[in-house]
């Protein structure tokens, strides 16, 4: 909040003012943070901001119950959940962990929220709570879902049909069941608010008529990505009706199109001048890359990180005329000359994400980038603030010169693809490179670290990342005192995540109280006991502890239960709610 | 038929036939009604005498997300054939059965192929065309059903010289 502000105005002065006026001066307050604090500061304001607050973001799902949230805010708009823990994106918790969905539906429903936005991450969706949705909340406008699944293409239907004032529909990396039905022909004649459309993910065919149609009809529509099923012609006709497009997906084009679509497709380009955002290309042979060299300049985000059958010579070719690109995200096969060209031509990069076009290197290619891409991307870019790196390897001068170059990070993701791998020149550990990182980027909010690490790495995030709040640990540290180092240094700490580190009791059990300034802690693999989980139970009833067992087969038995017994997967946080209810067999709450 | 060891595996325990269980059939050479593994024993000079150990693959590590990992993979399968400098991909849903692909083999690497038959391989051929299948064996293109090969198959490598005669004389 303005510092100006709070101090000219004390709350007593404040106090004469009619709530109307105070609650015109809250609506200039957004940021989430803010909006608590201002709550806090007497029964009149909490009174206050209760009712004038439209949006609520809930970072976990089970911290809360629907019911208690209606209660508090009753005057609902938009609201943000997130579901399964982070670590769900690769494999690591059960299908049927959680994250349901339909509660919070059911409850805004009866409690008669006047919903109009809905932005859900790692939920479990079904197409009861979507028909449930569309039928409960009139003035629904906006539904964003990111990686979540459980429905199919019967819920879409129910949305397109329901919501008459629908004007986003966007849906991100969702395992949706396609039953190829015509979903995209239940949005109603009558149907002209759409502003933005994203079915990439959708894997089954889609009904080009219905959907130029329905672009046809949609005058706002600025975003529109499509998916695999949608052919080149098609593209070219729905960009021709829709010139004024600033966010456009793309389908899969791997074979070289007649001359002819070529000519259309590149004139339909041309016309799109206020394009500034182009993504998909599940794959692209490069000559239809080349069609979109008219609008390449304009481009301020970039997503060619699907190709994966794109070469690194194409790509280059492609990126280095995107001079004025703020966020690229592509494959390892740019090499890393390729990102010494990015470094050179893109001077405007601000997030970077660079991903493994073979995660498994199944292939034995030496196309992989290594530290001499990151390093030339750091002296290049001075506007660089986020990094997510897939690579070979990684040198501590490199991330030292990086750590130099780059102070402003707030985002860096490090994934060396080998566990544990040590510098590949000095053979030693990786703490100093990353030392450096935390040391030089004093605005550092999240971390990843990777390859060969020793407790040491975790004094210096200890000691200097002062703002960090989520921080990703795999295959690392050597004792206990690595994780105390950040739980004790981390003053902001908010997510940590850790995997296959040899992390025990001692380190989870030294500050209880932690775990309440905290979102979550979740740790598998580690040295952590079924014992020690207990006692961590017993002593802070305000968390709820999970633990996901390996075998689904039934929750643990009283009599069978080792307290020795090492732990596969625990899930912490801190909740109001106690324990939920809905947790599958292979989940034990303690 | 003798079975072997390989990778301490008694191949024995693997092989499918019919037959009610604890009866044994012993025949040379068993006429094949069903699909049954028929791998080759292989060695060349340039690799090690086992097959190259198959990475572990940890659960979730790389840190890609399923869907990102699941696009990604495609059917495309790199062909390299001995001696020359350059790799080649190709997809193999585009194929429907082995005289196709071969023919679209010879067109890429500019080779002759001899005829194949079950019995002799590929007789008479300057170059035999193998292929890595998903247990890491390398075995003859066309010793197995192509449906069975296209799903498969992991790369191709067209071979040439005294390790084709060696591949194709073991049997």
């Amino acid at each position: 909040m303005n510092r100006a502000i709070k101090s000219r105005l004390s709350t007593s002065e404040m106090n004469y003012f009619p709530d109307e006026v105070i609650e015109h001066i809250f609506d200039f307050i957004a940021s989430h943070r803010d909006r608590n604090s201002i709550s806090l500061v007497n029964k009149s304001w909490h009174k206050i901001e209760r009712y004038s607050r439209h949006q609520v973001f809930i970072g976990n799902c089970y911290a809360i119950s629907p019911e208690r949230l209606i209660r508090r805010f009753p005057c609902l708009r938009s609201l943000t959940l997130k579901g399964k823990p982070h670590f769900a994106d690769f494999n690591l918790v059960p299908h049927e962990w959680g994250g349901f969905l339909h509660p919070w539906i059911d409850a805004l429903a009866k409690g008669r929220v006047g919903l109009e936005e809905l932005r859900l991450k790692r939920m479990v969706v079904s197409d009861e709570s979507l028909e449930l949705l569309s039928r409960s909340f009139v003035s629904f406008k906006s539904l964003v879902l990111v990686s979540c699944d459980g429905f199919t293409t019967d819920g879409l239907a129910s949305v397109a049909a329901n919501c008459r004032h629908l004007r986003e529909l966007d849906l991100q990396e969702n395992e949706i069941d396609d039953h190829r039905g015509q979903w995209l022909n239940c949005f109603p004649d009558t149907c002209t608010t759409l502003v933005s459309l994203n079915f990439a993910c959708l894997k089954g065919e889609t009904n080009l008529a219905a959907l130029e149609r329905l672009v046809a009809r949609s005058p706002n529509l600025k975003s529109l990505k499509v998916n695999r099923a949608v052919p080149l012609e098609a593209l070219t006709r729905l960009m021709s009706c829709a010139p004024q497009l600033v966010d456009l997906g793309v389908g899969c084009y791997e074979n070289e199109p007649e001359p002819e679509s070529f000519a259309k497709l590149m004139a339909a380009i041309k016309k799109c001048t206020l394009l500034r955002s182009l993504s998909g290309f599940s794959e692209v042979a490069p000559v239809c890359l080349t069609a979109f060299y008219p609008i390449c300049e304009n481009l301020t985000s970039l997503n060619l990180s699907y190709a994966a059958e794109l070469q690194g010579n194409h790509l280059i070719e492609f990126v280095q005329f995107c001079k004025r690109v703020q966020r690229l995200w592509i494959l390892d096969s740019i090499g890393d000359k390729g990102l010494e060209i990015v470094a050179s031509s893109c001077k405007e990069l601000q997030e970077l994400r660079v991903f493994p076009s073979d995660p498994h290197d199944e292939e034995d290619n030496n196309t992989a980038v290594t530290e001499v891409g990151l390093v030339a991307i750091s002296a290049g870019c001075p506007k660089l603030h986020s990094i997510l790196y897939f690579c070979k390897q990684m040198t501590n001068e490199a991330l030292i010169t990086v750590a130099r170059n780059c102070p402003n990070f707030i985002r860096f993701r490090l994934c060396i693809l080998e566990p544990n791998k040590p510098d590949p020149i000095t053979s030693q550990s990786l703490d100093e490179g990353f030392g450096a990182i935390v040391q030089a980027c004093k605005g550092l909010r999240r971390l990843s670290v990777s390859g060969l690490l020793t407790d040491k790495v975790f004094l210096y995030i200890g000691m200097y990342a002062e703002q960090l709040e989520m921080l990703s640990i795999a295959f690392a540290g050597d004792t206990d005192k690595g994780m105390l180092y950040v739980l004790n240094g981390c003053k902001k700490l908010r997510k940590l995540e850790i995997r296959d580190s040899p992390f025990g009791n001692a380190a989870l059990l030294a500050d209880v109280g932690k775990y309440e300034t905290m979102r979550s802690l979740w740790m598998s693999s580690c040295e952590v006991t079924l014992g020690g989980c207990k006692r961590l139970a017993r002593n802070a009833p305000w968390l709820n502890v999970e633990i996901i067992n390996e075998n689904e087969s039934g929750r643990m038995e009283r009599n069978e239960e080792d307290e020795r017994e090492k732990v596969d997967r625990l899930y912490l946080y801190r909740t109001v709610v106690g324990t939920r209810r809905d947790a599958p067999p292979c989940v034990t709450i303690l | 038929m003798a079975y072997e060891k390989v990778n301490e595996i008694n191949l024995k325990d693997t092989e499918l036939r019919l037959g009610l269980p604890g009866t044994e059939q012993v025949k040379e050479e068993q006429e094949v009604s069903c699909v049954r593994s028929n791998k080759r024993q292989y060695q060349s000079d340039n690799e090690e005498a086992s097959t190259p150990p198959t990475k572990t693959q940890i659960v979730g590590w790389p840190p890609v997300r399923s869907y990102r990992k699941n696009n990604n993979s495609v059917s495309y399968v790199k062909v390299s054939m001995d001696g020359a400098p350059y790799l080649r991909k190709i997809d193999l849903k585009t194929y429907k059965n082995y005289p196709e692909l071969l023919k679209e083999l010879e067109n890429m690497f500019k080779f002759t192929i001899g005829e194949y038959s079950e019995r002799e391989g590929y007789k008479g051929s300057e170059v035999v065309p193998t292929y890595e299948d998903k247990d890491g064996d390398w075995m003859l293109v066309g010793d197995v059903p192509w449906d069975m090969f296209s799903s498969s198959c992991k790369r191709l490598r067209i071979m040439k010289g005294s390790d084709a005669l060696a591949l194709d004389s073991a049997l």
